[in-house]
């Protein structure tokens, strides 16, 4: 059995969820907090790859990552960044398609806090970026966790997006669920239920793995 | 001390709520806010620390401008020296009592301030637990030594014993009042209570509305100089009872029901559910509406 396939899904998971992580947590926190007119349409912005289909978001990502596009052919002069059709590609899609599986539990987590917390900090003179990282966070750590794993196992079950801007190609954007989809086209069913296999126990473990520390389980069992 | 002059309109949900706020605070007072909720008691307490930004007027604290809508000066509040006492207390859930108290610390701060407030406030056996594992007592003595752990001139109470006991309200406004004391603060309290009320402040400032409708000494407020008394409680009327030719009236005072006699004369001034105080001129008690 070829392992690249999975090794890749896990790289492009890894990669998709550290990066998110930068970016869904200034951005919840702007949400939870921002009273600016805009907020609905940025809210809305977010929660699209929910309910959008993931070839949607692959064909406009395709169209504008296209060298003949603007942005295209910006990053192509300007940066020297081909996104279409490599792994760089695959993780900006992915970035998009997960966003709301991080924004989502650290914002609710966010909501969830008194805001006499974040008051409390700022009468004692601690500045926003320290009341964030020394209360607020270590409040809401089950909701990081939960956005981090599903962040994880959601990018490792794309597809769509995936096959639009990635392509097929092996050991650069050939992931997992590519390779199951191709194995099965040619016929090769033992191979299928392989990678299919390895990747229905590993997302099981992680989820299984929140649960368990999230519900207190873990703790008990330590004890 | 304090000179909060202030207009600020509240968006609530459905009116708006005009806030017209003019109070005049003296250094080493125990200033008491009180009024109906929503007459604007704790936004009183947000426009002074900061929280709450007023849509024009003054705030000089110490002859430091806080806040001038016209000259734009607006300090936030990181930078206004005030102890604040939140009604949910606020502790941080993931520091231990003592973490909590560190926290506070400003970086040029010395710790001993947290051990020598964590003995004052009796705390010293408690330091290593977490807030969840407290009493609403505990946490509200966790509560207000954090407050004091930057040595602040102005303590801020926002209902602070609202959500205990009897018992654990009289312990806890000594605590209050030692504090007051003891580090020469100018304290405001928000509260409903009138027992606390007399027991605790100097002064009393009524809001109704968002406007300042009475300020007056404490005594004078509750019309307690009326009579001279040798003991003097404050409660409310629970039971009026006609007994034969004179009545028994059942007030509530803390916790426990006294039974005062009164005459139709009296009676006839107080109904059920009145505030009244309840005092002995040498031997017979009087009962009269506050």
């Amino acid at each position: 059995m070829d392992w690249n396939p999975l090794l890749l899904t896990f790289k492009l998971a890894l990669v998709t969820t550290v990066i998110l992580l930068l970016l869904a947590i200034p951005l919840a926190y702007w949400l939870s907090y921002s009273k600016a007119r805009i907020k609905p349409v940025i809210e809305t912005l977010v929660s699209m790859p929910l309910v959008l289909p993931p070839t949607v978001i692959g064909f406009y990502m395709l169209v504008a990552f296209s060298p003949t596009s603007v942005i295209g052919s910006w990053l192509l002069e300007w940066l020297g960044i081909k996104l279409l059709f490599s792994f760089s590609g695959l993780v900006v899609g992915s970035v998009v398609y997960s966003l709301p599986f991080m924004v989502h539990p650290v914002q609710a987590g966010l909501a969830s806090l008194s805001p006499s917390l974040k008051e409390a900090a700022y009468m004692m003179g601690k500045s926003k970026f320290t009341t964030l990282f020394k209360v607020l966070l270590p409040n809401i750590k089950p909701a990081l966790l939960t956005g981090i794993v599903l962040t994880f196992a959601h990018t490792v079950g794309e597809f769509g997006v995936v096959l639009m801007i990635g392509g097929n190609m092996p050991g650069k954007t050939k992931v997992a669920s590519i390779a199951i989809y191709d194995e099965v086209e040619a016929l090769n069913y033992a191979a299928a239920n392989s990678y299919s296999l390895i990747l229905f126990a590993v997302t099981f473990s992680i989820l299984l793995l929140v649960y368990l520390t999230n519900g207190g389980y873990l703790k008990r069992f330590l004890k | 001390m304090i000179g909060l002059h202030v207009r600020k309109t509240l968006k609530g949900s459905g009116k708006n709520i005009e806030l017209q706020l003019s109070l005049d605070i003296k250094k080493g007072e125990f200033v008491t806010l009180y009024g109906e909720s929503g007459a604007g008691k704790t936004s009183a307490l947000r426009l002074l620390s900061g929280l709450l930004t007023p849509d024009v007027g003054t705030i000089t604290v110490d002859g430091r401008v806080w806040f001038d809508a016209e000259k734009h000066i607006n300090l936030p509040s990181q930078t206004r020296k005030l102890g604040y006492v939140f009604q949910d207390y606020a502790l941080f859930p993931h520091m231990t009592v003592r973490q909590n108290l560190e926290f506070a610390l400003t970086k040029a701060q010395d710790g001993a301030i947290v051990v020598e407030l964590l003995e004052f406030m009796e705390l010293s056996d408690l330091q290593d637990r977490k807030p969840m594992t407290l009493s609403g007592g505990q946490k509200q003595r966790v509560a207000l030594a954090r407050a004091l752990v930057q040595q602040p001139e102005i303590l801020i109470l926002d209902e602070p014993l609202s959500a205990l006991d009897y018992a654990m309200r009289v312990k806890l406004q000594t605590y209050i009042l030692r504090i007051h004391k003891k580090f020469k603060l100018t304290t405001i309290l928000v509260s409903h209570d009138i027992g606390e009320i007399v027991r605790m402040s100097d002064r009393v400032i009524e809001l109704k509305q968002g406007k300042v409708i009475k300020t007056a000494t404490t005594a004078d407020f509750f019309g307690l100089n009326k009579a001279s008394a040798k003991f003097r409680f404050t409660g409310e009327i629970i039971s009026i009872q006609k007994e034969d030719v004179i009545y028994v009236v059942g007030v509530l005072i803390g916790n426990e029901v006294v039974k005062v006699i009164a005459d139709l004369a009296e009676v006839r001034q107080l109904a059920i559910g009145d505030k009244v105080y309840v005092a002995s001129k040498a031997f017979n008690p009087i009962i009269q509406k506050i």
